[in-house]
Order: structure tokens, then sequence, then C-alpha cells
């Protein structure tokens, strides 16, 4: 690293990007090399934050590791916990039953709106406007109440377990449900009147960060930055898990890859989720809400692999059992680490100020790549 | 040519700034819409939902009985060790002896409430309170002994 440093050519300058002290919490070090104002290279670096999750799940058993990544991609814990869930009763071939499926959709779609707006405020936040973080938030307010009603947690859910989830659902569940898509429809329109269609907001983010279709797949990015660049990647869609099979929404894809595509994907997203729920809401099966599973679980011996469409992308979470109480060693794949790879791709030839719109609409939640 | 279409992009971009700038005036001159709670001072009327997971509790009755038998289901299920069961042993009217909870330690600065004791637990001894204000002045304030002095438990649970 170092080395390389050391070849910059006579007048290059050397900055570094953060942190401010390593106590903040998801803090992202990157190390930047401009000639002038121009980016010639870009390092990020990693660390700041590891837990090591991956060893810490050996030692839990495949009901007590669940919780742990709720504490990787803290914004779609949901998400991450139902990968997990799905991985276990793929080894178990445990039968959800239909009522757990659609709740865990629900969920799942619930966190993704709620992930895509506080994205949407602190990207907002990020080139400089600030009104855009409050009316992100005061949404954002609404979901969290509904977790919190049902899941007993804001942020740190632990909803799902191996066969379901975890408790029924609150009785004022759908009713508040079907209140809050009400209001968001005519929010989400609020939120393009702020910012989508503002002239500064638009010429600072298109052509800004152009991440080329071949270069999306080869850095293996996923999510809304590989489908701002035209890849086909939603998981969803190409590999229906829990009931995403019985729901019609499209997979949105932009073929411009800037800042812009990205941006637009995302945007586009939340109405294909407020579809899904509207669909889902008032068909909730009856039925149990867990299958009846063993007090010990035990996954046979071999590999198993699950991934799922977070918020950030595609995650991945990969069991090697030995036979045991216990996982004989764990891999997740996160989303987040993969589009930070591209940042380099991305702002090479640009200028500094425009890396914040790059970061802005990469959506990097920091503990989910430095897990 | 040109001209035209740069004056054109001049009156779009200033519409689409209004158009902004309107929705910011509605809110500034609309306060009923502001959600905002004043937190410290709407303390009496806060109202958390009943699942709320604040901390875990040991559920007395009001003759200061409670459900736990001290069987370590919660212990084991617990993935960071916040709960320690310590037994002993009772001696029943029959003179037989009988495991029975001594202490009910609770690591409170250990737990993430993930709920999966409050799951295991097989006589639903204990539950999820609502408080969230945690702060202590010193760190040993945090592990707490659940069991109220001279309780027992409950005749007919097992």
């Amino acid at each position: 690293m170092f080395e390389e440093i050391g070849t910059t050519t006579e007048g290059d300058l050397i900055i570094n990007v953060g942190p401010q002290h390593p106590a903040t919490h998801g803090v992202l070090h990157l190390v930047i090399t401009l000639n002038g104002e121009t980016i010639k290279k870009l390092e990020p670096h990693l660390g700041y934050i590891h837990r090591s999750i991956e060893k810490m799940c050996e030692s839990l058993t495949y009901r007590q590791f669940i919780y742990v990544t709720s504490r990787m991609d803290y914004l779609s814990a949901h998400i991450n916990n139902q990968a997990c869930a799905l991985v276990v009763e793929k080894g178990l071939q445990i039968e959800v039953p239909d009522r757990a499926k659609v709740i865990r959709v629900l969920m799942a779609e619930l966190t993704r709106i709620a992930s895509h707006e506080l994205w949407w405020g602190a990207m907002a936040m990020d080139i400089g406007a600030f009104t855009p973080f409050f009316h992100a938030f005061r949404e954002r307010e609404t979901i969290n109440d509904i977790m919190e009603e049902t899941c007993g947690a804001r942020l740190t859910m632990n909803y799902m377990v191996p066969g379901g989830v975890m408790q029924e659902l609150h009785p004022n569940f759908q009713k508040k449900v079907k209140e809050f898509i009400k209001l968001f429809r005519l929010k989400v329109h609020e939120y393009e009147e702020l910012l989508t269609g503002n002239i500064i907001f638009k010429n600072r983010m298109k052509d800004v960060g152009v991440l080329s279709k071949e270069d999306a797949i080869s850095y293996g990015c996923t999510g809304p930055v590989g489908r701002g660049s035209g890849v086909s990647c939603d998981i969803r869609k190409l590999y229906p898990y829990d009931a995403y099979d019985k729901v019609q929404f499209d997979e949105v894809i932009e073929t411009a890859g800037d800042s812009l595509a990205r941006y637009m994907v995302r945007i586009k997203e939340l109405h294909q989720s407020i579809s899904i729920i509207e669909q889902l809401i008032d068909n909730i099966p009856e039925g149990d809400y867990q299958a009846k599973t063993k007090a010990v679980l035990k996954l046979p011996k071999g590999e198993f692999y699950q991934r799922v469409e977070t918020a950030r992308g595609e995650f991945g979470v990969y069991i090697v059992s030995e036979g045991g109480t216990t996982p004989h060693r764990i891999k997740f794949r996160s989303p987040g680490f993969s589009n930070l790879s591209a940042l380099d791709k991305m702002a090479r030839g640009s200028k500094l100020g425009d890396l914040v719109a790059m970061m802005g609409t990469l959506d990097l939640v920091i503990p989910d790549i430095d897990r | 040519m040109f001209i035209v279409k740069y004056i054109k992009n001049i009156f779009k971009g200033v519409k689409s700034l209004l158009v902004g700038m309107r929705r910011t005036g509605y809110y500034f001159t609309h306060h009923k819409e502001i959600i905002t709670q004043q937190y410290p001072d709407n303390k009496e009327t806060l109202n958390l939902p009943e699942r709320f997971k604040g901390e875990v509790v040991l559920i007395h009755d009001e003759n200061n009985e409670h459900a736990c038998t001290g069987c370590t289901a919660c212990e084991l299920a617990c993935p960071n060790a916040t709960i320690k069961i310590v037994t002993k042993f009772d001696i029943t009217a029959e003179g037989k002896k009988k495991k029975a909870l001594d202490k009910f330690v609770y690591h409170l600065e250990l737990c993430t409430m993930c709920n999966l004791c409050i799951i295991a637990c097989p006589t639903d001894a204990i539950k999820m309170d609502q408080t969230f204000e945690h702060s202590v002045f010193d760190r040993k304030e945090l592990t707490k002994i659940l069991n109220k002095p001279g309780s027992k438990i409950r005749d007919g649970v097992e």
C-alpha cells in the first residue's frame, strides 16, 4: 500500500478522508491520491469496526447466531435475519407455514422502504441539502413504530427464527401498515418534488461516477448499484424465496450507470415495495406463524448457501456444517463490500467534490462492509 | 437553437427550485403536521408498546411468588451469557430434596434484547419489561438479581 503511494509522481497530493475518531460508528477511511483536484487513485482502508462476526457465529447455535447478523447491515436487519433463517430451514428441510412466509416478505419490504428512506435523507445531506433528511426520517419513524409494536425493537429486531417468525403479528399491524402506505404514496411525491426534479441536484448527479455494465459485473456490484448500471441482479426476481414468487413486481433497471441512475433505481424501488406490501397486506393467510421445530437444531453434514436481496444488494450466507449444534464455518457475502470496491473505478478521473455524490449513491453501511 | 435551449433550461431550473421551495414553505407554515415529541417532558404520557424489549424481569405475583423452576433453559438459550441461574436444594414437606432457584443473576450490560430467553422459558416465568433508561453511574449496578428477596416458587409449577 505504502509502496504504491511512494510511486506517485511529483506534484501529487495524498489526502486521508476520515475517520474523525476511531470510536465513532461506521467510519470509512479513504486514502486518495490527487492531482490538483482530480482523483488519480482511491483506496478504502477497512478494519475500524471489525468485530469478527463470522468467528463469533461459529460458537453460537443455529438459533442464536441470527441476532448477530442484525448488527452487520443494521438498516436491513430483518432481511439479514431472514437469510440466516432460510439457510437453516434449507439445511433442516423445515416447511415454513404460508403465513410466516407472507409476514416475512411484508417485514422485509417495510425494512427496504425504511432503509431507502434513510439513504435518501443521508445522501441528500451529503450533497448539501439538509431538509430532505427530516422529511425522510419523519416517515421512517412510522415504520419504526410499526416494527416496535410487532417485533419489540426499532432497529435490531431479531424477529425471524428458523421455522417462521418469533411472534404473532400485532392486532394493529394491518391497520397501521395500510395507513402508512396511504400516507407514504403522497410523501414519495413530495420527495420527488423536493429533490428529484431539483436542477442543482440533477447537475451534481448526472454523469457522475459512471460505472459501466461490464465493470459492475466484474466488481460484483449488486442491488441498486448493479441495477443502475443495467445488470439484472434482483434475487427476489431471479431466485424467489419465501413469498416473492406469489407477488407481482418489476425489477427496476436503469442503464445510464451514473449516480442519478442509482438514485432513480432506489426511488422506483420504493414504489415497487409499496406495491408488494399492498398485494400482501390484505391476503395474509391464516395458520401458524411458526413451524414446529426441534428444541436443539442440528444441521446435517454438508454445505448450505442462501442468498437474499437486502436493500443494498445480494446478501449470502454460507454455512459449512459438521453435523453439530454450531456451524463449523460461516461466511457472509455482504453487498456493501463489493459495491465499495467499485468506488475506485468510478472515482478515477473525476473531481474530489463529486466523490461525496458517488459515495452517497453507493449507500454504504460500514458495519456491513467491515463485519 | 442553443440559446433557446439555454434559456429554457434556466427557466426549468428556476421552476424546479420553486417547486421544492413551495414544499418547504408548506411545512414552514403548517405547524400541526410536525410530529416531533418533546421527549423528557412527555415522560408521563409516553406509552411504549407492550412488546418493547427493554430488560428481562422475573414475574412476581402479589404473594411474592414466581414461576422459575431453575431449569436453566434461558441460560442455555442466551447467546451472550447474560443470564446465570444459581440453584439450591429445598427440603419439601415430604422430606425430599428439590432443586429450586436461589439467584437469577442478570447482566443487563451484556444483554442485546434478542428475546430468545423469553421464548425458551417453559413456565413463562420471565418477560421483557418496557423500561429503557438504563444509565447508571457504576457498572456493577447493571448486574441484577431478578428474584426478590424472600420470594419462592408458586405452588403447582413444575
